[in-house]
């Protein structure tokens, strides 16, 4: 029931809790504790997949999270499937779902297949030299059948059904991994009392330990040890503890992004927990023990399920407790296969080992296993793999020290366990800038001068024996808590030797082999020599002309191969071959994860005004202006938006129209010398402007281009209350205090946002004082006393209110400024009086037509940050007596004052029931030949309903020379004739404000 | 028949009774940005109960609250209705110094955040270490919670904290504490 | 992320700054005496050092003042952080 690979005892599964998962469709029992890996490999299940180029049967070649073979599409239920997740790393756990990937119809007959025979035709740049022509192919035929044919399992098409968090945390030291360099480390870090992190990537902490049933630490078996420090870490008050969690970024100044995975491995997970989070942990000191990644051998179709790495192969039997096979091989370079080799011998399964270095290269490991009665044959290289959907056996032969290869002979095995040597794991401490060293014994590179504070521990660090790795842990983890604690520790020798081998020396051609550097881009040793011999000699270059190294498992088990490979083809030392740049992440990270909380309504801030939900009560479509939700029109019944917009501009027109302007920007500048500051920011003059008074102000860059307008009013001698556009709010307040206190920290002005302090309320429209004069107290309306730009203070409805007399309209206005938790009750109120006065509220889109009407700009509408007030029409504004003001120099640049710079002008088309594309190309002739010379682009185009016909604004190149003459636009199909006109349609002489 | 009642006007850009006992929009207050040279604060020592001679980042708690976000600039805290009174105290105190005393009373909406877990809630969207060690009681900061900019005053080692953010700034901020307590549910 | 020393308000994490670019760049006291190649350098040019290097930051989400600090633009360490006005204690550049 829990599988006929199932060994009868040990192991650390929970045999009392047993669950079941599907794959493809079969339920299979396991206990608590498997991996799904282990689960199927309990079922003698290996083949789980095919490769991504070739298609080829593949299995588990790891344990871990360097798996790059066995990638499963899990399914927990709607809006929760996922792609290409290792089933080394998957937990089983009760119902859950799993499905292999990469191929069709199914994984047992997959039409893909034939890419494997085929394979002579996909060598390495096989798309860069087959899709070069015809050049019509690349769009139509090419990209779309390359993409359907690349990438690896499916994106899910729902939205994900799970929530995510994020958490900022700080702490003294942070200690990735937990095995046994980590768990020394943190335990010395611990004692000082500082703030200490502990993560690991698996379920269970303890690293390597967890499959070590041999080794003894202090005179304890490792897994007690294990149990030990734990509990003492958990007892301490200063530790935080989190498995499943991967750190998979190193950031500057030691910020680290760790991902932990919450729920995944419950059967029912509470709903209100978050399937994962983020850590984002800023650590005084980190000290990184995350240990090293095995090697693949390299040999004729060493990609066969059934053939793991050695460690991997130990790890399932001791710690999961099920035989990847009954017949084992075990092929190695080095001393650490003998230990999963007398592992496997222990739990009874029949064991031979390979070994290609001499009899007398062997350490006393060779000894050690031949005592077991494990047949050893040293000297040996491995020729091929046989089998297809499983290994079956191996092809072995004698190799001489000249490389000379004796008679073959094969090994019937169900199962192999290979092993190249060890490739410290270096990502993060590369990720960090560290720089590494390549250590020649160790056929590997290190860590070596740390750029952050940063230090690495153990196997990581190039360590590889038991004691030697827990001294160096404990060492580093007293050193990053700022303390120099040292330990030894009597623990079981580790036999650590090793000879270096790139491609295992055969007698094939091999030309005609695959024999596979990167399990999961299909990258063989054959494309390693083809990328070289084509001139790729860069090992950056090597890896994107091959693939290796890419994909979701970033070349773990793969690098080391590859560069070897790559040095041995140039004939240079390995190091001068140089390593791949690390990044981030280290394992693949979910997007949920990655995005957090922030989605739906917490994706971005919906900056509403008070007034927002009368708007929305009345039926208001709005739209976004930077974060803000405006008004956008008011549709009464049918209306589309054209007749709305129309009802709501003849209303003001006529009327008076109620208009939400609370969003403008809005900044108090206070001080003695707020003049003076106004002065040098905007090219206005402000000095003789008197309190009571209002300025329309345009302020530039220094580089002279227009940086934002609005309305500002002198509320005392010492204090102007400055309005700006919407979407300039932030940016101008900060262009102030820039000046403010990098340039004149002088002058006595202080600056306080007041954008939201006060609700706007706009009525606009002939009837626009009749309406509020009831309501407003303190305040003489009467035209000569309350005259076009001039504000007041006073009360409306009781609430005290700055008034100003303004209008965007060209109408009679006033922009009524109330503490805005009165906004609505204010509105309301004057809502209420205004039926009898044809009261309409009207949105952005009319105040937009209304000011287009009148020839008013919008800055970023009709400017791109290349347009000065003179292009605007603006010039007049200018107090050009002022000795300096930000952006007067530039004004002067040559470019600035040369002839034929584009200005503002009224185009007409000559169809006035065409309305213009904004941003529609403006030229003088049509017939003119390609390239066209393009004039400018209209930035505004509307229905007027004051005018009955369509209107537009445009920057035109010398236009205001061009008034009166003719112009062709661009429209989607052709060009249209049109006339430029001066920028003003409607009341130009600007009267009306004055009613 | 023009007059509004101004209590009753007053319409909070938080529902008040949205409140749970980790999260609770605040009653209306007035507020004050008080902008003074250092020196200034320095020796007026506190103005119309608010003391401002603290260090930057520090706050004076109880019902004048002062929070010294910068160097020359103070949030200033009380209850509601006073803005009058306080802008008169504070102007007859300063004299001719040179200040600049602004009423936001109604930009900024208050959120208190309680309970053992109002740190973690908070470290959801808020990237400062907020331990006692670095963020001790009596705090007050600007920052960040999430896309939204914040005041940060922790007032007492309950713990409390209170969240000052911009009015429109408010439901976000609130939903985003209100997601965050959902991981401590069930704990 | 960096962590940024504010002289005002200690390390910081870099989302509460807004960088300002190169520092100690004066605008012209008389920006009108200043001929157009000279007034071109100091709008745009800018010495992108591979280095040591003084930069503006704005603690835009903190106590919102400028300052300046010396970063090395290889290793992102930040040597110091001084008020604006004031010059660096050692080691800078200008």
């Amino acid at each position: 029931m829990a599988g006929r690979n199932r060994l009868p005892r040990g192991g650390r599964v929970d045999r009392s809790k047993s669950v079941s998962i599907a794959f493809n469709g079969r339920t299979l029992a396991g206990f608590a504790g498997d991996t799904v890996a282990s689960l199927l490999i309990a079922h003698d299940i290996h083949f789980v997949g095919r490769s991504f180029k070739y298609h080829r049967p593949r299995g588990f070649l790891s344990h871990g999270s360097d798996e790059p073979n066995a990638l499963l599409s899990v399914d927990r239920g709607p809006g929760k499937i996922d792609p290409n997740n290792r089933a080394t790393v998957a937990e089983a756990r009760e119902g859950l779902v799993t499905h292999s990937q990469n191929h069709w119809p199914s994984l047992d007959f997959d039409v893909g297949a034939i890419n494997d025979v085929l394979s002579p035709v996909f060598v390495a740049g096989f798309y860069y030299k087959t899709f070069m022509w015809p050049r019509r192919f690349w769009d139509s035929v090419y990209e779309p059948k390359i993409r359907a044919a690349a990438g690896l399992g499916r994106a899910p098409t729902e939205p994900d059904a799970d929530r995510y968090a994020n958490r900022h945390a700080h702490c003294d030291v942070l200690v990735v991994g937990a095995g046994p360099a980590g768990l020394a480390a943190a335990l010395a870090a611990s004692e000082t009392g500082k703030r200490i992190f502990l993560a690991d990537e698996q379920a269970e902490m303890g690293g390597t330990l967890l499959h070590d049933r041999t080794s003894m630490i202090d005179g304890k078996p490792a897994q007690d040890w294990v149990a030990e420090a734990l509990a003492e870490l958990r007892a301490r008050g200063n530790v935080t503890l989190l498995p499943r969690t991967t750190a998979f970024g190193y950031y500057n100044h030691n910020h680290i992004a760790l991902a932990e995975r919450i729920t995944d491995h419950l059967a029912d997970a509470p709903a209100h927990m978050p399937r994962e989070r983020l850590w984002q942990i800023r650590a005084a000191e980190v000290v990184l023990a995350t240990g090293a990644h095995e090697r693949p051998l390299v040999f004729a179709d060493n990609d066969r399920p059934g053939i793991l790495l050695a460690e991997s192969v130990r790890a399932f039997i001791n710690r999961y407790a099920v035989a990847p096979g009954r017949r084992i091989v075990f092929v190695t370079n080095g001393a650490s296969a003998y230990a999963a080799a007398l592992d496997a011998a222990d739990a009874g399964l029949d064991v031979t080992l390979v070994d290609i270095r001499p009899e007398g290269d062997c350490g006393p490991e060779l000894a050690a296993l031949r005592a077991k009665g494990v047949t050893a044959l040293t000297g040996h290289t491995v020729l091929a793999a046989t089998g297809t959907r499983r290994v079956t056996g191996l092809a072995v032969a004698p190799v001489s020290p000249e490389g000379k290869i004796g008679a073959r002979k094969i090994l019937a095995a169900d199962c192999v366990g290979m092993s190249g040597g060890w490739t410290p794991s270096v990502h993060l401490f590369s990720q960090s800038r560290g720089k590494l060293r390549f250590d020649p014994a160790l056929d590997a590179f290190v860590p070596d001068q740390p750029v952050q504070a940063t230090r690495s521990a153990g196997a990581a660090n190039g360590r590889y024996d038991l004691s030697e790795i827990l001294a160096e842990g404990f060492a580093a983890g007293s050193a990053a808590a700022g303390d120099s604690a040292t330990r030894t520790f009597a623990a079981t020798p580790t036999p650590t030797g090793f000879l270096p081998v790139r491609a295992l020396p055969t007698d094939a051609d091999p030309a005609r082999i695959k024999a596979f550097i990167d399990f999961q881009n299909d990258v063989t040793a054959k494309d390693i020599h083809l990328a070289v011999r084509e001139g790729f000699e860069s090992v950056e270059h090597v890896k994107r002309y091959t693939t290796t190294g890419m994909a979701t498992d970033q070349g773990k088990s793969s690098n080391m191969n590859a560069l070897g490979l790559v040095a041995g083809i140039l004939d240079k030392p390995l190091p001068t071959v140089g390593t791949t740049t690390f990044r981030p992440p280290y394992t693949p990270v979910t997007f949920g994860t990655l995005i957090g909380p922030s989605r739906d309504a917490l994706f971005d801030p919906a900056r509403k005004t008070p007034i927002h939900g009368w708007a929305e009560e009345q039926g208001a479509r709005f739209e976004d202006v930077g974060l803000w939700k405006r008004a956008w029109y008011f549709p009464r019944g049918d209306e589309d938006m054209r007749e709305a917009v129309a009802r709501e501009c003849a209303a003001v027109r006529e009327h008076v129209g109620i208009f939400d302007a609370s969003t403008l920007g809005k900044i108090e500048v206070v001080g003695p010398d707020a003049a003076e500051f106004m002065n040098r920011i905007y090219v206005n003059g402000w000095l003789k402007l008197e309190p009571g008074r209002c300025r329309y102000g345009l302020m530039l860059k220094e580089d002279g281009y227009i940086l934002d307008d609005g309305v500002v009013a002198r509320l005392a001698p010492d204090r102007f209350h400055v309005t700006t556009t919407t979407g300039g709010a932030p940016r101008v307040l900060a262009h102030m205090e820039d000046y403010l206190q990098t340039e004149w920290p002088e002058l006595e002005v202080f600056l306080t946002s007041t954008t939201e302090q006060f609700a706007v309320i706009a009525v606009q429209g002939p009837k626009a004082r009749d309406l509020i004069a009831p309501l407003v107290t303190g305040i003489d309306l009467a035209n000569d006393a309350f005259p076009h730009m001039a504000v007041r203070t006073g009360f409306i409805c009781g609430v005290p209110t700055r008034l100003f007399r303004v209008s965007f309209t060209g109408e009679l206005g006033f922009e009524i400024n109330v503490p805005a938790d009165y906004g609505r009750a204010i509105w309301e109120a004057i809502f209420a009086r205004g039926a009898a006065f044809g009261l309409t509220p009207y949105g952005t889109e009319a105040m937009h037509v209304l000011r287009a009407e009148r020839g008013f700009v919008i800055i970023g509408q009709e400017t791109d940050g290349t347009v000065t007030p003179d292009d605007l029409g603006l010039g007049g504004m200018i107090a050009r007596t002022k000795p300096d003001f930000v952006g007067k120099r530039s004004l002067a640049r040559p470019d600035l004052v040369a002839p034929g710079r584009k200005q503002l002008v009224g185009i007409l088309a000559d169809d006035p029931t065409l309305l213009l594309d904004e941003g529609a190309q403006i030229v003088a002739d049509r017939d003119q030949p390609i390239p066209i010379h393009a004039l400018g682009h209209v930035t505004s185009s509307y229905w007027s309903p004051a005018c009955d016909r369509s209107i537009a604004l445009a920057l035109v190149e010398s236009g205001r020379a061009r008034i009166g003459s003719e112009v062709f636009v661009t429209t989607p199909s052709s060009f249209t004739k049109a006339t430029v006109t001066a920028p003003s349609f409607f009341d130009a002489e600007g009267k009306r404000v004055h009613a | 028949m023009l007059e509004i009642a101004k209590e009753a006007a007053r319409a909070a850009a938080l529902d008040p009774d949205a409140a749970t006992p980790a999260i609770a929009p605040m009653p209306p207050a007035t507020r004050f940005a008080l902008r003074m040279r250092p020196e200034t604060a320095t020796e007026i020592g506190s103005v119309a109960g608010f003391q401002l001679d603290l260090p930057i980042n520090r706050a004076s708690l109880g019902p004048r609250l002062a929070a010294r976000l910068g160097p020359n600039e103070w949030l200033l805290i009380a209850e509601d209705g006073e803005t009058e009174a306080i802008e008169a105290e504070i102007a007859s105190a300063l004299g001719e110094r040179f200040h600049a005393l602004v009423d936001i009373s109604h930009r900024n909406v208050g959120l208190s955040v309680r309970g053992a877990q109002a740190a973690d809630m908070l470290n959801a969207g808020c990237p400062l270490d907020l331990s006692t060690d670095a963020l001790p009681a009596g705090s007050a900061t600007r920052t960040l919670l999430g896309k939204a900019e914040i005041v940060l005053i922790h007032e007492d080692d309950a713990p409390t904290y209170r969240v000052e953010c911009w009015r429109s700034f408010a439901p976000y901020v609130h939903g985003f504490l209100q997601e965050a307590a959902r991981d401590f549910d069930g704990g | 992320m960096l962590l940024i020393p504010c002289p005002y308000c200690g390390d910081r994490p870099e989302i509460e700054f807004r960088g300002g670019g190169e520092a100690h760049i004066a605008r012209p006291r008389d920006p009108q005496a200043v001929d157009d190649q000279a007034w071109a350098e100091f709008l745009f040019y800018r010495t992108n050092p591979k280095g040591l290097m003084a930069e503006r930051w704005n603690h835009a989400h903190g106590c919102q003042r400028w300052f300046n600090a010396l970063r090395d633009t290889v290793s992102d360490r930040i040597l110091e952080s001084y008020r604006m006005g004031e010059k660096p204690s050692g080691g800078g550049s200008s």
